[in-house]
């Protein structure tokens, strides 16, 4: 995280303002009002709008993780979905074998992950950028293989259900129950993550990202860094995974398709790299995306013709948008918002001034 | 067989690779978006399938160009990663477009044709199908064609050139831009051939961008800039495929290709002939 000092002349003058995350009185009732508007929505939405929340807060965990994964560390992964089902599949498999409670699944599923992103991380440590990407690739196809032999062994050729989590006599079901443990888990991950880019570990990525033997030589280790990155990033979204199978009360190797992995990338990148406001606006865009197509064509004339059409118009649509993002918006949602934010800053003036004439 | 299909479509990885050092992860969507122009172009030629062929091939070296052209040319200069996201990108779409005006149902352009798949004894008692044939031959000849091209054609050593040093190489004159659309014109075009033919052989549909995705592991493990080193890839991954699914699983063919990869990252991630300063590039 760059924390410069601002414009508006608030400098921090000791260290534990330095450490605050939220600073200034207008970010304090700005973050109040979501807040407050984040606990209302569960009572004024309609079910539907509360799966489509939940299933935002989901994609924001499982994006967060990536974008720490290659927004800062730098390194490139195409496995995200087999590490989604990995978690899924852990969460699947020890409560519908051993009949494993909901709190005993979600951490398991959490070891697993990070075991994996060893795994995963592993080839880091040889390949760059592109083979690594490769390699990862290759791994997501390994796991969701195994996923998809323990079904056709097992018997649960169609998916694995799972029952409602309990805690204590109480059924964790009904989506407003989940938009709050969701939502809870979404802020947790957030808030980990914010904290850990402020310290030693993220500035170590940040070095490892922008040069791998400056970073070397400045003293890190590089090698272990690179691991702890995948490891994080891994058991978040493993544990992400076994959210959605619980939520979802079903895994099936089908969802956890290449396609789901390239939506990730998408999100961080129509989201904007670097930056986890970019992953949470990305996970937002894309998750709403199709339903947004949807809504669109039923709006169209002879809605009922094209409804068969509607998976094919979505993979179209979705990348057109993301080769709109590539090619024209390489910095994403959160470049359009911060040019935003410097035209208002700087208005009536169009351009910074000069470095340097400000004396 | 297998080797062949694989190794028709791992040059394709390599061509654009080897030139513009793009990883063209579309290139699945590309042979079937071929395959499909054979649909196209079978209703204007049934009955000649040579002609028909001919045509679909002809329209996707114009794909391979225009692809090149209109998108992957911004890219040029940008972030590896950003350009090969694009290419994923461009294959969803193409995906998506295709089921849109294709439908997603299984096709028989060979019936379309009018041509039957006659199967052909030979020597030795071995059965096989002529479009598979077809297909063995085709690869042959394309990559004989191709290694001539490269080495004695004049576009073909500009080619390499831009290749090993695009600063030079447009330093010495050499167009790269024209440079770098053949090489996607090519690729494509050879892409989609391995597609017509499958198709022909054993129909079309929505699978086909699988084959294409599984044949990247054996452009990679021969190498990603190197045209024998895909055939010899091919060769590795399609015994590799075919061996371990008479033996252990049918289930495995999914990721048998993978598993190669992995196993060959680990040894030796620059593949069997590739060039070693590959890696630090990226």
């Amino acid at each position: 995280m760059s924390r410069r000092p601002r414009a508006s002349g608030y400098f921090r003058t000791s260290y534990s303002q330095d450490l605050k995350l939220v600073e200034t009185r207008t970010e304090r009732w700005s973050l109040t009002i979501l807040l407050i508007a984040l606990l209302a929505f569960p009572f004024l939405a309609s079910p539907f709008q509360l799966d489509l929340a939940n299933q935002v807060f989901l994609a924001c965990i499982g994006a967060i993780a990536l974008m720490l994964l290659t927004g800062y560390a730098g390194q490139i992964s195409l496995g995200h979905a087999g590490l989604l089902a990995a978690g899924a599949f852990t969460a699947g498999i020890l409560s519908k074998e051993m009949n494993a409670p909901f709190w005993v699944t979600l951490p398991a599923a959490t070891i697993v992950g990070a075991l994996l992103g060893v795994v995963f991380g592993l080839p880091s440590l040889r390949l760059r950028g592109l083979y690594l990407a490769v390699s990862t690739l290759a791994l997501h196809f390994l796991v969701v293989y195994l996923g998809g032999e323990y079904e056709t062994k097992r018997g649960f050729s169609t998916g694995i259900l799972i029952d409602p989590p309990k805690l204590g006599g109480w059924t964790v079901s009904g989506g407003r129950i989940w938009y709050f443990i969701l939502g809870l888990f979404a802020a947790a991950t957030l808030l980990l993550c914010l904290n850990l880019l402020r310290s030693g570990t993220g500035r170590a990525w940040a070095a490892i990202r922008a040069n791998e033997t400056v970073a070397e030589a400045l003293g890190i280790g590089v090698s272990a860094h690179k691991l702890l990155a995948f490891v994080i990033s891994s058991a978040v979204t493993a544990l992400a995974g076994a959210l959605f199978a619980h939520y979802r009360g079903f895994v099936s190797v089908e969802a956890f398709s290449l396609f789901l992995t390239i939506q990730y990338v998408a999100m961080i990148i129509v989201g904007g790299m670097g930056s986890l406001l970019g992953a949470i606006l990305g996970a937002v865009f894309v998750t709403l995306f199709p339903y947004g197509i949807e809504a669109a064509l039923g709006a169209l004339p002879g809605a009922q013709r094209h409804a068969g059409l509607l998976f094919a118009v979505n993979y179209a649509a979705f990348g057109v948008v993301m080769i709109l993002f590539l090619v024209l918006e390489p910095l994403g949602l959160v470049g359009i918002w911060k040019r935003v934010q410097t035209y208002f800053l700087l208005w009536p003036f169009k351009h910074r001034p000069m470095a340097g004439s400000r004396r | 067989m297998l080797a062949s299909i694989y190794a028709l479509i791992a040059c394709g990885y390599v061509l654009v690779y080897r030139v513009s050092r793009v990883l063209n992860l579309a290139h699945g969507e590309l042979m079937m978006l071929g395959a499909y122009m054979l649909m196209l172009t079978a209703t204007q030629f049934s009955g000649y399938w040579p002609v028909a062929i001919a045509a679909a091939a002809g329209l996707s070296l114009l794909t391979g160009v225009l692809v090149y052209l209109f998108l992957m040319r911004k890219m040029t200069g940008e972030m590896v990663l950003a350009a090969v996201l694009t290419t994923v990108a461009l294959g969803i779409l193409l995906r998506g477009v295709m089921v849109l005006v294709w439908s997603a149902q299984q096709q028989y352009p060979a019936q379309a044709l009018h041509v039957t798949n006659s199967s052909i004894v030979l020597p030795g008692g071995a059965r096989i199908s002529f479009f598979s044939m077809l297909l063995v031959l085709t690869t042959a000849l394309i990559y004989g064609a191709l290694l001539a091209f490269l080495r004695f054609g004049r576009w073909g050593i500009r080619m390499r050139a831009a290749g090993q040093s695009p600063l030079l190489a447009a330093q010495r004159g050499i167009n790269l831009h024209a440079v770098y659309a053949l090489a996607w014109g090519l690729s494509t075009l050879t892409g989609a051939l391995a597609g017509i033919l499958i198709a022909l052989d054993s129909g079309l549909d929505q699978t086909m961008a699988t084959i294409g995705l599984k044949a990247f592991p054996a452009a990679l493990v021969g190498g990603l800039d190197s045209l024998a080193g895909a055939l010899v890839g091919s060769l590795v991954v399609a015994a590799a495929e075919v061996l371990l699914i008479h033996y252990v699983d049918p289930l495995l063919s999914e990721v048998v290709p993978f598993l190669v990869l992995i196993a060959m990252l680990v040894v030796r991630p620059w593949g069997l002939f590739g060039t070693r300063e590959e890696l630090d590039r990226v």
